[in-house]
Parts: structure tokens; sequence; C-alpha cells
């Protein structure tokens, strides 16, 4: 191993150095100067994109490089993957400075929790091994467990951690458990090893496939598909909305990669076996989740139902196990990333001082009090629900054209049905901000970054959607 | 002698227990971190298993790491506890109920 080998990690350096530094400037910082701690960690994301960027220009990123004994890879989908973490956690950052100003919550803890669980969903991307992916799903859901308690005053906050700790933990016992059988079925630990191993000795190992069960309970539960999706709802809800913005959105990228991974890099000669499982917890999700949706009157719970939907869509894209539909999941997925953040900065955009705005009923007559913001919300509720021209209605066609081509016909019709479902709930938040009288006349301000932020996010949705053949194209040719 | 089939059913009976446990226990909040931790031992019990039958040393690290974490676990695992008790004033699973829908 050299220098240059270990130089393929240099974004995550960088972001632990970060991490650290913003612990430590807190010390010395008085409580009002809190805005250097934003900066610090606003530099951070920024430079981290650039040095994922540039590594492109220095090596060859057609090529996937290992280190650390080929338990780190670097290769196109994970540098993709990594400039859109970024890209959504400075939006994210910029989301939450508001909210945590008004609520009086300003403190490093955010800041340092959130680049640590950023680190954690670098690694993920880039595992090559199960002991990375293990560390890497821990360093997230650590993290995360103490930021859904961040608000300590809050019995709901520390309810929803509670819940969130005790079945997180189950389900990273469930995946070791299935990684120690794979382990037992291959004796390696690192992922191309153990798709040597499959081939070798052949998929109807009982050890292995008994292996391959609880590792897909562990990717599921980390998706929040149904049904291991109870912890969803409630950690939307209970968490301060600056979390739920982060849970919302970076994680998903990293299930994303953690299932390429494990199950094509890894397991792929057990395809069969898992496509079963997928697809039937793919369905589950599109199904409960699109209905569910339609009862809820708290936004954020009904978001929740909407991410358990949206992961569905993007399981089907795993599904064929072909480089179109990976391809086209990756799309989705970052899609819905950039959709998420830009949902919940609108549900902190309504929050006032010291009164969160949970209730669909918030949203009332937004056309009257701002007209702007209500149109980047309704862009927003469009490209969830899937219509044309924005990114969201692109990404679910990709994905149905994945299904569809492996000969699955009868999941992308069920898919697409409730789909059309799930739009009423979307179109009901539309309704409310346009044509139902305002609750309250309170004036909408928000600071310039935050208008500049949701401006930018709202044109990506916009702009994703109108000129969406580049991104596809890097979707497609991350997998060859 | 000892087999691996051994080692293995031990673990799964380690495994099942704690499982059993989490969805049984309807009272105290530290009984379900303990039933998360005997899963991780479950686990580890496995995992040297398999690495002493195969003459392969990676399960045995992975057993280090894996002690490492379930102790950082442990600790935000009873930190959000006492959060919550500060809030509540109670740690009974069955009354844990506002989020619903």
């Amino acid at each position: 191993m050299n220098g240059a080998e270990l130089l393929l990690a240099a974004p995550e350096y960088l972001v632990l150095v970060m991490a650290c530094v913003v612990m430590i400037v807190d010390l010395f910082l008085s409580k009002e100067r809190g805005g250097i701690i934003h900066m610090l960690s606003m530099l951070t994301v920024i430079f981290a994109a650039i040095i994922t960027l540039r590594g492109g220009f220095l090596m060859d990123t057609t090529q996937a490089a290992t280190t650390f004994n080929d338990s780190f890879i670097r290769d196109q989908m994970g540098d993709v993957l990594k400039v859109f973490s970024f890209v959504m956690m400075g939006l994210i950052y910029i989301y939450a400075k508001f909210y945590l100003r008004s609520f009086d919550l300003f403190r490093s803890d955010f800041h340092a929790l959130s680049l640590f669980a950023l680190l954690g969903v670098m690694l993920l991307i880039s595992a090559n091994s199960m002991l990375m992916i293990y560390l890497g799903l821990e360093l997230i859901a650590l993290s995360v467990y103490a930021l859904v308690a961040f608000d300590r005053d809050s019995g709901r906050g520390s309810e929803s951690a509670m819940k969130y700790f005790v079945l997180g933990s189950m389900a990273s016992g469930m995946l070791l458990y299935g990684m120690s059988m794979i382990y037992g079925a291959t004796g390696s630990l690192l992922l191309p090893d153990i798709a040597e191993a499959v081939r070798t000795q052949g998929a109807d190992d009982i050890l292995l496939v008994f292996g391959l069960v609880f590792v897909v309970v562990g990717i599921a539960f980390k998706f929040g598909v149904v049904p291991f999706h109870m912890w969803i709802p409630d950690v939307y809800e209970g968490a301060p909305p600056a979390v739920t913005l982060f849970i919302s959105s970076v994680p998903k990228l990293a299930a994303f990669a953690m299932a390429f991974r494990f199950l094509s890099s890894g397991l792929g000669d057990l395809h069969f076996q898992w496509q079963n499982m997928l697809a039937s917890l793919a369905v589950l999700s599109i199904v409960l989740g699109n209905l569910a949706a339609i009862m809820q009157t708290n936004i954020k719970r009904m978001l929740a139902y909407s991410t358990i939907s949206h992961m569905g869509f993007v399981l089907l894209g795993l599904l064929p196990d072909t480089v179109f539909g990976f391809g086209s999941s990756m799309y989705y997925v970052i899609v819905y990333g950039i959709m998420s953040v830009a949902a919940f900065g609108m549900v902190i955009l309504l929050s006032g001082r010291g009164v969160e705005a949970e209730h669909l009923s918030d949203f009332k007559g937004l056309n009257q009090r701002n007209p702007y913001y209500a149109a980047i919300m309704g862009l927003v509720m469009f490209s969830m629900a899937g219509i044309p021209p924005m990114v969201g209605f692109f990404a679910k066609l990709m994905v149905l054209k994945a299904v569809i081509e492996a000969g699955m016909l009868w999941l992308a019709v069920t898919a697409v049905v409730f789909a059309v479902i799930g739009a009423f709930y979307y179109l009901r938040v539309v309704k409310y901000m346009y044509f139902d009288e305002p609750e309250s006349e309170a004036a909408i301000v928000a600071p310039v970054d935050f208008g500049a932020a949701l401006t930018l996010n709202g044109i990506m949705i916009l702009g994703l959607g109108m000129f969406s053949s580049s991104l596809i194209t890097i979707c497609m040719t991350s997998f060859g | 002698m000892l087999t691996l089939a051994h080692f293995l059913t031990l673990g799964a009976i380690l495994f099942s227990l704690s499982i059993a446990g989490i969805f049984i226990n309807r009272k105290n909040i530290i009984i379900l971190l303990m039933c998360i931790e005997l899963m991780l031992l479950a686990v580890n019990m496995n995992f040297v298993a398999f690495s002493r039958f195969l003459g392969n040393l990676d399960g045995q690290i992975f057993v280090f790491f894996i002690l490492t974490v379930a102790a950082a676990e442990a600790g935000i695992g009873l930190a959000i506890l006492v959060v919550l008790f500060r809030n509540r004033q109670t740690i009974n699973v069955a009354e844990l109920d506002d989020l619903k829908g």
C-alpha cells in the first residue's frame, strides 16, 4: 500500500478531520458566534465535493481502485453518490441553520454529529468488505440516534430516538448474524472474494441462503421498506425537522450503495433468491406506503409514508440485476433525496418561532401568504407525484422501464396503479395551498441564504427533469 | 468432541433468546438493551466459531470491531434512556405511545 493508494480516500479524511475540528472549535466560541461552525461545515462539504470531483481528473475514473487491503473501493458510482450527498448536505446545513436559530437549538452538536454521519455515508458508499459495510452503517446509525434525541427537552424526540435505537440495533444485529453466516459459507469478508467463492461452490448452500435472508432484512431496514418500516413515521415525526431533513435524504443514497455492493457485487449469483425477496418488499411498500399516507394529517408523517413508497420504487430498480436497472435505481434515489430535502425545507420554512408547522392545514392558503414559496412547494409535490416535466416523473419512468424489460409486467402495473393513488395526497397539498383560505396571516420571512437554497433546490427539481438525460447517462455509465 | 454445529447451535439459541426477549418484554427498556447486547454476543460466538474452524483470522478481527461498536451503542442507548426518563419519568415500554398513526 503506497501513498497514492491512500489518497483514494482523501474526501473521507477531510470530513473526519473537520468533524473533529468542529467539535474542538466550538469549545472556544461564545454562543453568539455559532455562525463560524456553520461556515466550517459548509466549507467542509464544498471542499469534499471539490476533492471528490478533482480525483476524477487526477485518476482514471473509469477504473475502480481499491485501498486499505481492498476493503475500500473508489469508483464512479461512489463518486457520483458522494458528490450528491455533499450537495444535499450543503442544502441541509442552510435549512437547518434557520430552524436551529429560531428554536434556539444552535449548538455545534448538530454539525459535528451530522459530519460524522456523513462520514459514515461515505464509508458505506465505498465499502468493499462486510467489515466496512458494518462500520459505515453503525457510524451513520449511532450519529443519527443521537441526532434524533438532539432536542433534549422534547418528549417526542426522545421517545422516537428510543424506538429508533431499539429497532435499529436489532436490524444491525440481524445484518451481522447474516454476515457471520456468509463469512462461514465463503471464508472471506471481502465482497469480491465472496462472489468468487459463491461462483466456485455454487449458490445452493443452505448457510449462504440463510445468511442472505438476514442481510436482506438489514438492507430493508436501512431503506425503511415494509415490513421493516415501523421506525420511519415515528422518527420523522418525533425528530426535529432539521434532523428529519438529513435522515430522509443522505442515508438513502448509502442504503442504495450498500444494497448494490452487497447483493450484486457480493452475492450476485444468488440473484434468483434475493430477487423474490426484494420484489415482495417493494410491492408491499408501494401499496402500504401510498395507502397509509392518504390517512395522515401530519405533513411529516405523510412524507414518511411517501418515503416508504419511494423506497419501494428504488428496490424495483434493483430487481432485474441489469446495468439499466441499477442505473435507474441510482437515479431514483438521488432524485428522491433532492425532492425530500426540498419538502422538509418547506416544512422548516413554515415553522414559526417555537411552533412547528406539522399539520397539512398549515399549508392552507400558502399562495396568498407567499406565492413564490407556494410555487416551489407545488413543484416538489408534482415531482413526488411523478408528473412531467418534473424530475420525479423521469425517475419513475426509468425504473418502470427497467422492470418491464426484465419481464415483470405485473410489478410495473401494481407500481403505476398505486403511484396514481398516491398522487392524491400530494395534490391535496397543492389544493390546500391554492384553493383554501389561510389559517394564519403571518407573513413568511426567510433569510436570504434560505431563500436562495430553496430556489436552487426547486431549479434542480425542474432542471434535472427537463435535462434529465445527462444525469441518467452518468448513472448508467457507473455500472459499466 | 465439540464440532462447528455445536457452536452454531449455541449462537442460534442465544440469538433466538435475544429476539424473543425483545418481543416478549413489555415492561422495561433496560431489558431491551440487554437483549440487544446478547444478540451481538450471539453473532460474536458465530464469528469466532467460523473463524476457528475455517482457520481464517478475519472473523476474530471482526469480533473486536463488533465489541467496540457494541460498547458505543450501549453508551448511546443509555444516554437516550436518561433523556427519555428526564422527559417522561418512566421507562415502561407500554407507556411510550405518544407517536402513533
